[in-house]
């Protein structure tokens, strides 16, 4: 019998900024189709360049990356179209990651425009911009006339414009309100729901991320690296309106 | 609430803070609207709220920061600095905010502070700089009261001669801290000071400031994060669209009854730790307020009533605030309700 090959897989992944001290060491890390998963670990322990790792962004000293079973052999721009737009990824801040020249239309329009999808990126940019709360008024604005939160949101809404198959969310609301939180929360989860598209969330809130996720695991902390990663399932907890059961609350 | 006739006078008594920017084209942005507040000795108030909802330019106000756009009005006094003096600290002149104000009656623990620090001077140097500067301290006098400034916010002595780029975002926080403490403010204002960092490190964090309030200084903390001002406050003040919609005791806010606003009440709701569920729509522009109460569009017990702007009675600031404790997320409308 043929097992649907996991979303991402990363195998003994080694990655630093230093190759005789990586931040990663040997680690591994599953995403089944579908599934969430959070990442934990305290700041300063890589889990961040893991994240870019499996967005492709950062090349590995060692190991190797899978998207949907196929293993990755180019990072950033050299990765093959089909893998690059495979993952979507959103950082911890909006401001260093959008360009602030664009208006938020553009922003949200960036990678369909980059890969040659003009007619459908003008088609798309209201419904993308709209899943993500954000009102048609707003798009004309530049990164600056707008706040964190506002920016945030389009920077999901450009990172779900190609539906990837795999979202990777790297602390993606440490510098936001509850609220905001929920609601980007919320954003992620419908897009799942409706698409079946695999999650990678990091940070460092266990809070949020065993709420938010199906598994978390531990990003092991030390100076240079550790084992692979303990996983621990967490008690199932519905996000309000994606699950079966009725939300908790206390 | 502290304000009884019996209490003693506050250290830092905020009446009617407004503060409108005047942007290219004419427009005004109401970014502070009729704050009032009180921060006793040995208190510590947090001011929560989304960002953009004007808690920051209420700190900036304060320490006479604004920019030249800027219009204040109302006041701020600062208890001191003799007995029985005070100091509007609105009203009062650049050079006295800088001589007399900031850094030695109201020490800073700011935002970003690795913007904060010179890139070219090691922490060391910062903090020597400042040590002088407040106490006059000199020569093997000076190198003590620097490494003690230092252990004061927790701040390895073994780090004391990295640049701020070589230090990790806690690091960079106390070091900013250990600055904010050397002159030996009696009021302490910190704006977000746990943004980025982890929980233990926030846990760490709050528990240091609030160790400086239980000293017998004042504490005004600005946050976002709400189990930080869970952790820390004794009383909080929820902000939105630039009022103060709630200002309560933290204990029976965070715990039974909770917030009577229905904006604060949604705010909670939608931690992670509770119903997860975020408050419909966006809050509003500063620039382009909604006649009558701003949270009125999110919500779900607006009625005509909310036309006009509530006052802030009792400790929320609502014409229904809610009474008894509701199942939570009763007051707020839910995101598919609205389609
Ligand atoms: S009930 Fe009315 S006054 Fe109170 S928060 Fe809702 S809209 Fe504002």
């Amino acid at each position: 019998m043929t097992r649907t090959p996991p979303a991402l897989e990363l195998r003994a992944v080694t990655a630093g900024y230093d190759r005789s001290a990586p931040v990663v060491r040997d680690t591994s890390l599953t995403v089944d189709e579908g599934e969430a998963v959070g990442l934990l670990g305290p700041s300063g322990c890589g889990k961040s360049t893991l994240a870019k790792v499996a967005a492709l962004l950062h090349r590995p000293y060692g190991g190797t990356v899978h998207l949907g079973g196929v293993q990755a052999r180019g990072w950033r721009h050299r990765a093959p179209r089909a893998q690059r737009t495979a993952v979507g990824v959103v950082f911890q801040q909006p401001r260093l990651a959008a360009d602030p020249r664009l208006t938020l239309a553009a922003l949200i329009a960036e990678p369909l425009r980059a890969t040659g999808r003009k007619a459908e990126a003008l088609a798309r940019t209201g419904e993308l911009a709209g899943s993500v709360g954000l009102g048609t008024d707003l798009l004309g604005r530049r990164p600056h006339e707008v706040s964190d939160g506002q920016l945030q949101r389009a920077c999901l809404a450009r990172a779900l414009a190609l539906r990837p198959r795999v979202l990777v969310c790297d602390e993606m609301t440490a510098m936001l309100d509850a609220s905001t939180t929920a609601a980007l929360v919320t954003v992620v989860e419908e897009y799942r729901t409706s698409t079946g598209a695999a999650l990678l969330a990091v940070g460092h809130d266990r809070t949020l991320l065993e709420r938010w996720c199906d598994r978390t695991e531990e990003m092991p902390c030390t100076a240079a690296g550790g084992p692979p990663l303990r996983s621990r399932a967490p008690d199932p907890v519905s996000v309000p309106g994606f699950g079966p059961e009725a939300p908790s609350d206390h | 609430m502290s304000q009884g006739t019996g209490a003693p006078e506050p250290l830092l008594s905020v009446r009617d803070l407004s503060v409108r920017f005047r942007m290219r084209g004419g427009r005004e942005i109401a970014a502070v609207t009729d704050v009032s507040l009180d921060v006793a000795h040995g208190e510590c108030l947090a001011l929560v709220g989304e960002s953009g909802c004007g808690k920051s330019v209420l700190a900036s106000a304060l320490l006479g920061l604004l920019p030249g756009n800027a219009r204040v009005g109302g006041s701020a006094l600062l208890s001191g600095p003799g007995p029985g003096e005070a100091t509007d600290l609105l009203a009062a002149d650049e050079a006295t905010l800088a001589r007399t104000v900031r850094g030695r009656r109201v020490g800073l623990v700011p935002q970003s502070p690795a913007a904060h620090l010179t890139p070219v001077r090691t922490v060391r140097s910062h903090l020597a700089e400042t040590v002088r500067e407040l106490t006059g301290a000199k020569g093997q006098a000076l190198a003590t009261a620097t490494v003690a400034a230092a252990r004061r916010a927790a701040f390895p002595a073994d780090h004391l001669d990295r640049y701020p780029h070589q230090l990790s975002g806690g690091l960079a926080q106390r070091a900013a801290t250990a600055l904010a403490l050397v002159g030996d403010a009696p009021l302490l204002l910190a704006d977000e000071p746990t943004t980025g960092l982890d929980r233990d490190l926030v846990e760490r964090t709050v528990d240091e400031l609030r160790g400086h309030a239980d000293a017998g200084r004042g504490l005004l903390i600005i946050t976002h994060d709400l189990a930080a001002a869970e952790r820390i406050a004794d009383r909080v003040a929820v902000m939105y669209a630039g009022r103060v919609v709630e200002l309560t005791e933290a204990r029976g806010f965070f715990g039974a009854p909770g917030p009577r606003h229905p904006y604060a009440r949604g705010l909670l709701d939608a931690l992670p730790e509770r119903a997860f569920r975020p408050i419909p729509g966006m809050p509003p522009e500063l620039g382009d307020l909604p006649a009558g109460c701003a949270f009125a569009p999110r919500c779900a017990r607006a009625d005509a009533a909310c036309s006009t702007v509530p006052a802030l009675s009792g400790t929320a600031a609502c014409h229904h605030p809610v009474t008894a404790p509701e199942p939570a997320g009763c007051g707020i409308r839910s995101e598919g309700s609205r389609t």
